[in-house]
């Protein structure tokens, strides 16, 4: 039976190091949480906050180095066997075994879970409803899409009922629709079975779908509680300012130097500003200011405005430069593989010192038509120019005035900051002065100087990321690129990178941008939503939201509502 | 059987089934392997062109001649002057000239009427041109005296008897010895990679969390590519005996026996190079340098083990491989020799227990 007296978990003091090239990396400092029973507790935090860490400790696959954590009031240290058998537990990607059917992982998980097999006919029955598999039993799980085999992942850690589920970013890199679903399934276990559930995201919107929260950056929880009461402790603290007249860019850049702005940040066609106080902040005649309600990122954004030190603020402002024809031209672009279309009728443009975005789950087609843009993989019909230049035949003239910076940040690990600067200078024909003076400059815009010997594979994710861009910009680029560009860090490092993005918008570089994360696509002029390789709706922001057809969307209803749509017709 | 244990096997057949890459491994490339070695590979030297100069024609010197080109160690070539037969070998056309003196016959029986000019560039075949030529030409001298009713005035005369391999057939010693490479490939390699993949893919990680234990883990690999293995035996075996017809003096059951004992050897290195390496690129190399080349250098299936450096010979003390291919090869050609069986069987549970202690001892139910 259940001990409902104690908590589910409960972690005092917590601490864990790693050895990682010879450096000690702290994942955990000192950390003190507890979650509940017949709740979900949700793990919020940037990548690298520890978040893994936290759920490995918790069942039994490592050891911390001081501090203790018991698991349904067993000791995770020593009892690690005991919580293995009471508890689910779903892995980042899921777990599965992609040569195995669906029917085989179910089989296998039964086996290892010790399920009796008079029970399972009736226990997959249930698990396959739940997941919506049944049609696909048969099918491998390598087949499968990547919201099916979140499903099956958790269909499988859920074999035997566990009394406490452990999901460790079960959302990521999937769409909307399926993360929804995901989240339903969780809600009915609650309900239905009185599971207590663990799920680490990096997703803040997510925060406000779990009962509790622990906040969790850099090894250390920043608070915990419930959503309700961190969105209170913001109440009246959040406005958005409009202004028809100024460009919403200048607009932002003005409020953020408004004494008492904590955040200012563009969303959709307004700007978002988080206030110290509860006075709205002073602004020009023109400028409409109403309160908005608040989200769970303006506390978290709050709090670690008030730990970091680092001011994050634009060095620089540059005259906005008119806005050119179009600069990037697609029309009825496709590419099939094999007789799979991954990008099917495309057709777009976007003109000079936009930044468009391109919205959609993985496997959208969002990758491909990048990789087609940068005239690294051949459309296989339609016209597609880039910069003026056709890319079917001068690909590598347009690719001289591309900059191309990938979520994954190809840079070399073990070169430093200046020697990568160097090499991607060299890459792009940059050599002597005008080599020195471009190297002399990214040292400067980005703040690298007194990092610059240090071994790039050891930076934090927002030093790379500010080095990746710092390489995409060497060769001064017309058109910028970015796939993914700020998935998994944290909300000031985002707001930071963004800030720099606009500025090159407004100094007219046009700028392309992939993203799964429904808030990024807030910041950009306009974006195409795709699905399935084809685009199912392009505007900017307030209009695809306004399409929606409900009060108050978020882009997440808006992108949701189109794919039913689309499913429905 | 225990359940989880038989879902893990259960599971693993069915990925070596859908994997072409593990098909690859145990039934590809010994297939391969044996023909290329059977077939394609051979240290013995047939047909090796060589040149024969007569100065002067005349009935011994044919006779002499003669032998060469009814051997199936040579084709013979015929060269009117040293001189082109010398250009012929520079051009790499023959690999050795034999020239008949102009006084061949006056010279039989006192001095050296036969010059042999050998092309040293590849030693080995040179040696044994000299050899084969040397032999002919004893073996003619004796002819010639029998025949004109004289007695030979050698003062030693050395009979030769090959035993265990005596057609000099290098099949018969090559296949069995790649039996060892092949149960390397399998047990180490492939149990390398499979469970490194485990730990790629984070499919470890959910296995970890389940209420499985370390010991069925492994059992779950050991046991599928433990038969796994034994199938590519057989293959290998079927293959040596009636394709490549080499003997098999000894038990068959005691080949089995003692390939079972290498096979979990091999198994136990895969296992402990799992336990230290976890990307599949890096078990890989070292499931490749530490145990399949070494199966094929240092065990004594190409290159004997007695005319090493003494330190590689040492070395060669701690492959695993050695101590099989001694067996395979005396069961093989010699019969059940237990006083070599033996003693090679004990070192390989040795080892055994060696890669199986240090497996156990890298292991825990953690992912650190």
């Amino acid at each position: 039976m259940q001990d409902v007296l104690n908590p589910a978990i409960e972690a005092s003091r917590l601490s864990k190091t790693f050895l990682a090239g010879g450096r000690r990396i702290e994942a955990l400092n000192e950390v003190s949480f507890t979650v509940k029973h017949g709740l979900v507790t949700g793990l919020i935090g940037p990548d690298a906050a520890g978040k893994s860490t936290l759920m490995r400790l918790a069942a039994g696959l490592l050891v911390p180095d001081s501090g203790s954590i018991s698991v349904l009031s067993l000791d995770a240290t020593r009892q690690s066997l005991k919580i293995q058998s009471a508890i689910g537990y779903m892995p980042q990607r899921f777990g599965l075994y992609e040569d195995l059917t669906v029917q085989e992982n179910l089989d296998l998980y039964a086996d290892l879970q010790g399920v009796p097999m008079g029970d399972r006919p009736s226990r997959f029955e249930e698990l396959l409803a739940m997941a919506g598999l049944f049609p696909f039993v048969k099918r491998l799980a390598g087949n499968l899409s990547g919201g099916m085999k979140q499903k099956l992942g958790l269909a499988c850690s859920l074999v035997r009922q566990p009394e406490l589920l452990l999901l460790d970013e079960p959302t990521v890199g999937v769409d909307p629709v399926s993360r929804r679903e995901l989240w339903s399934i969780v809600y009915r276990l609650v309900k239905e079975k009185g599971t207590s559930v663990l799920l680490s995201t990096a997703y803040l919107d997510e925060a406000e779908r779990c009962d509790e929260v622990v906040l969790l950056h850099e090894g250390s929880v920043l608070d915990q509680g419930e959503p309700a009461t961190f969105r209170k402790s913001m109440d009246g603290r959040v406005f958005a300012a409009k202004a028809p007249g100024i460009p919403k860019r200048l607009l932002q850049t003005e409020i953020s130097r408004t004494p008492g702005v904590i955040d200012a940040l563009i969303h959709g066609d307004h700007v978002r500003i988080v206030m110290e106080g509860l006075t709205p902040p002073d602004a020009r005649p023109d400028v409409s200011i109403v309160p908005l309600p608040p989200r769970f990122e303006d506390r978290f954004v709050t709090l670690l405005k008030k730990t970091s030190s680092v001011r994050h603020e634009v060095p620089y402002e540059k005259p906005i430069a008119q806005a050119k024809g179009a600069v990037i031209e697609l029309e009825n672009l496709q590419r099939k593989f094999g007789d799979f279309y991954a990008v099917k009728n495309v057709t777009f443009s976007v003109s000079g010192g936009e930044v468009f975005g391109l919205l959609g789950a993985n496997g959208a087609g969002k990758s491909t038509t990048f990789r087609m843009l940068c005239g690294l993989l051949a459309p296989s019909g339609g016209t597609l120019r880039v910069a003026g230049e056709d890319l079917r035949h001068a690909a590598s003239k347009a690719r001289a005035k591309i900059g191309y910076m990938s979520q994954k940040f190809s840079l070399y690990g073990n070169l430093s900051i200046l020697e990568n600067l160097k090499f991607f200078g060299a890459a792009y024909g940059l050599s002597g002065n005008a080599g020195q003076n471009r190297i002399a400059w990214a040292i400067d815009e980005f703040s690298l100087a007194d990092m610059k010997d240090a071994v790039s594979g050891d930076l934090s994710l927002g030093y790379k990321q500010r080095l990746a861009l710092a390489c995409a910009l060497m060769h001064e680029p017309e058109i910028l690129f970015l796939d993914e560009p700020t998935s998994g860090v944290d909300p000031l490092a985002r707001r930071e990178f963004w800030q720099r993005i606009n500025d090159l918008a407004s100094s007219g570089v046009t700028v392309m941008v992939t993203t799964h994360f429904m808030e990024e696509a807030e910041y950009c002029d306009r974006l195409a939503i795709m699905a399935e390789g084809e685009i199912l709706k392009i505007g900017t922001p307030a209009e695809i939201k306004a399409g929606a057809g409900i009060e108050n969307p978020t882009m997440e209803d808006a992108f949701v509502e189109l794919i039913r749509a689309v499913e429905a017709s | 059987m225990n359940r989880r244990l038989g879902g893990l096997i259960k599971k693993e057949f069915l990925q070596i089934v859908r994997d072409p890459s593990s098909i690859a491994i145990a039934f590809l490339m010994p297939l391969v392997l044996l023909l290329l070695f059977g077939y394609g590979v051979s240290l013995d030297s047939e047909h090796i062109p060589i040149g024969v100069v007569m100065e002067k024609q005349n009935a011994d010197a044919s006779n002499f001649a003669s032998i060469f080109h009814d051997s199936r160690y040579f084709s013979t070539r015929y060269y009117r002057s040293t001189r082109s037969a010398t250009d012929a070998m520079i051009s790499g056309k023959i690999n050795a000239i034999v020239v008949l003196k102009q006084d061949f016959s006056r010279r039989i029986g006192h001095d050296a009427p036969v010059q042999l000019i050998l092309n040293g560039v590849d030693e080995n075949t040179a040696r044994i041109v000299s050899g084969y030529v040397d032999g002919a030409f004893q073996k003619w001298l004796e002819r010639d005296a029998a025949m004109r009713g004289l007695p030979l005035e050698t003062p030693v005369r050395i009979e030769q008897r090959i035993r265990f391999n005596s057609e000099l057939r290098s099949r018969n010693f090559l296949v069995p010895g790649l039996v060892a490479v092949i149960m390397t490939l399998i047990g180490a390699l492939l149990t390398a990679l499979v469970m490194a993949r485990e730990w790629e893919r984070g499919t470890m990680e959910a296995l970890l969390v389940t209420p499985v234990s370390m010991g069925e883990v492994i059992l779950g690999k050991l046991i599928p590519y433990f038969l796994l293995g034994m199938g590519g035996l057989a293959l290998s075996v079927a293959m040596a005996l009636w394709l490549f017809e080499v003997p098999l003096r000894g038990s068959i059951w005691v080949l089995f026996a003692a390939s079972s004992l290498f096979l979990v050897t091999a198994l136990g290195m895969g296992l402990f190079i799992s336990s230290i390496a976890k990307s599949q690129f890096v078990a890989g190399q070292i499931a490749i340098i530490g145990t399949f080349l070494p199966a094929f250098i240092l065990s004594g299936f190409i290159f004997d083990i007695n005319s090493m450096p003494k330190i590689v010979q040492f070395i060669t003390h701690i492959i695993a491989a050695r101590y099989y291919v001694a067996i395979l090869q005396t069961l093989f050609l010699a019969g059940n020799e237990w006083s070599v069986i033996l003693p090679n069987a004990g070192a390989l549970v040795l080892l055994s227990v060696l890669f199986f202690g240090l497996t156990w001892k890298n292991t825990r139910k953690r992912l650190e």
